[in-house]
């Protein structure tokens, strides 16, 4: 039988993946963006199981906002790493360290 | 019923119709009658004030099924946010003329930060709360890459951009956990729900509100996850940096009152330790790093984080007092931060920017007025009476005090000592040491009316502190 703790377990792990993705990556940016949203998926995973769970229907209103919202980052985030590309010609994670002290 | 809520709203309502004017008005401009949209931003945020001011509330209204709150502490803060934001178009007006980047976004990309700060200040629930920040912060992370050419502010604006999607995933997933143990994403639902059952699932509780403090730490910018705040405040253009700098540490401040008071003010046991550790690193880091630091945009930013400390040291009594003086202590830190960066954007002319330290040396021969100014504004940040800073040190102090704990206020009194250091060196470097650069100061008489009534405003308020003091107690009480 699949209870709550199951649908946590696996939310706590994609997002333990996707800090792990973040944290370890020294490469490229577009795979820190994809991390990003790896993280919000995670916890959307949570909010349906803690929303069927408590047959609350607001954690599932939540999911639409935070769907919405993540889709209004990554367009940011995808403009500012074209713009910096522009002036850098290069996304790599290491080359990001103009700025030191 | 529906009136109400509409009435209670109507500063955000009024706000969102008039950027939209702007933004599409803005498109039909030329870019030598910028000054157009500057005026519409201005009279927006008039507009906006008036509003705010004639639906004051008598008393604490919540309104869309408990999403929103309206109450003299949202009036309050809202009142400066609005005001702060004024002052940072004042400021960046000039500043982008010379920088030929005086493009509309500024103004319509501030207003919408300022409509994400507005409803932070007035959420009621998880999710207004979430919605107002995010607003907030996409707002910022395009502003900070406002510079497009400019490899600096694009590397600032990207590390910013990650680095506050994670703060932000960290919340949410905090977010999930306390909804998932409480049932609810509404504040005071939440209190009683947690109130209810003292000993509800401990565990998860706490571990959702781990998560929770570390977001709330990222958008504070508190040790140890402070590593954006000096990039992104020495890589952005000085008018952006001054607008960061000022009115959302406001927002910053209800986000954290609204949901560690009205939330999880039962919770005040177990949050305040993970307060009191962010906070005491928060002074030690931020000021001993400060000391070493050549630009003064990072040097400012890393005061930022040793000011920061002050604020979380205050929350962290969880009674009255410390709550006011926390409020006191982030509207009067705001007011001088913003005199420091516009002292910044004075100095700066076309394809010059004065951000380092050394800079400053000499302005007491080329502009004593000005030099003046940022006296009042460094003695004011270090704290020294009679400022305004003073006073904010001096309430936190005493509220720490007054709950018992000695040992905090000595140690806020020797980080004080060091974070004197390096605005007296400012001091030094103006008026004992030779200037460097010659050049005659070109800022417009505006910018130097604005900053002289900054730096005024800093004294006056340190004179008379008594009425600020009695409106935090009054609107926290």
């Amino acid at each position: 039988m699949i209870g709550l703790h199951h649908y946590l377990v696996v939310s706590a792990m994609l997002f333990v993946l996707s800090i792990a993705g973040i944290v370890l990556n020294r490469r490229n940016l577009i795979l820190l963006l994809m991390c990003i949203e790896l993280m919000l998926l995670a916890v959307n995973f949570n909010f349906i199981a803690f929303s069927r769970h408590l047959g609350d229907d607001t954690g599932q209103v939540f999911v639409f906002f935070i769907l919405t919202v993540a889709a209004a980052e990554a367009a940011i985030g995808l403009a500012i790493l074209v713009v910096l590309f522009r002036n850098r010609r290069s996304i790599n994670v290491q080359d990001m360290n103009e700025m030191k002290g | 019923m529906t009136l109400a809520n509409y009435i209670s709203a109507a500063p955000e309502m009024t706000l969102l119709g008039l950027i939209c004017v702007v933004l599409v008005a803005d498109l039909f401009i030329d870019d030598e009658q910028r000054n157009v949209t500057f005026w519409m931003s201005m009279v927006s945020l008039a507009i906006t004030m008036w509003v705010l001011l004639a639906t004051a509330p008598s008393a604490r209204t919540i309104v869309f099924s408990g999403a929103y709150v309206s109450d003299p502490l949202s009036q309050a803060m809202k009142i400066a946010v609005v005001g702060f934001v004024a002052i940072a178009f004042l400021y960046a007006r000039d500043y982008l003329r010379a920088n030929d980047l005086h493009k509309g976004e500024y103004y319509v990309l501030g207003m919408f930060g300022l409509l994400g700060m507005m409803i932070m200040i007035s959420a009621n629930s998880m999710l207004s709360m979430y919605l107002g920040l995010e607003t907030l912060a996409l707002s910022q992370y395009a502003l900070v890459a406002f510079d497009r050419n400019n490899a600096n502010s694009t590397e600032a604006a990207m590390k910013y951009f990650v680095l506050g999607a994670i703060a932000s995933g960290a919340l949410l997933y905090g977010i999930s956990w306390v909804y998932g143990v409480t049932g609810t994403l509404e504040f005071s639902a939440m209190a009683n729900s947690i109130a209810a059952n003292p000993d509800m699932n401990g565990l998860s509780l706490w571990f959702g509100l781990a998560f929770l403090i570390v977001g709330i730490a990222f958008k504070f910018g508190a040790v140890p996850f402070h590593m954006w705040l000096p990039d992104v405040y020495e890589g952005a253009r000085t008018s952006v940096t001054l607008y960061i700098a000022s009115a959302p540490k406001i927002a910053a401040l209800a986000l954290l009152l609204r949901i560690l008071l009205d939330g999880l003010s039962e919770l005040h046991a177990v949050w305040a330790d993970m307060i009191m550790v962010l906070a005491v690193l928060s002074l030690l880091v931020g000021n001993v790093v400060a000391i070493a630091q050549s630009n003064i945009k990072r040097m400012l930013g890393y005061s930022t984080i040793a000011h920061v400390g002050f604020i979380l040291l205050a929350i962290f009594c969880g009674t009255g007092k410390g709550n006011a003086a926390a409020l006191f202590y982030t509207l009067t830190y705001v007011v001088a931060t913003a005199g420091a960066f516009g002292m910044v954007i004075l100095l700066s002319r076309r394809g010059y920017e004065a951000e380092l330290l050394s800079d400053f040396k000499g302005l007491n021969a080329r502009s004593p007025w000005s030099a003046l100014m940022m006296m009042l504004i460094m003695l004011s940040l270090a704290g020294i009476p009679p400022l305004v800073g003073f006073f904010g040190k001096l309430n936190v102090i005493d509220a720490v005090l007054s709950s018992g704990y000695t040992g905090l206020a000595v140690l806020m009194v020797l980080a004080s000592v060091v974070g004197a250091y390096y605005y007296l060196r400012v001091i030094w470097y103006m008026y004992f040491d030779a200037a460097e650069d010659q050049a005659v100061l070109q800022a417009s008489g505006d910018t130097r009316l604005v900053l002289s009534m900054n730096a005024l405003a800093v004294l006056g308020l340190g004179l008379v502190p008594g009425w600020l003091w009695a409106l935090c107690t009054r609107v926290l009480g």
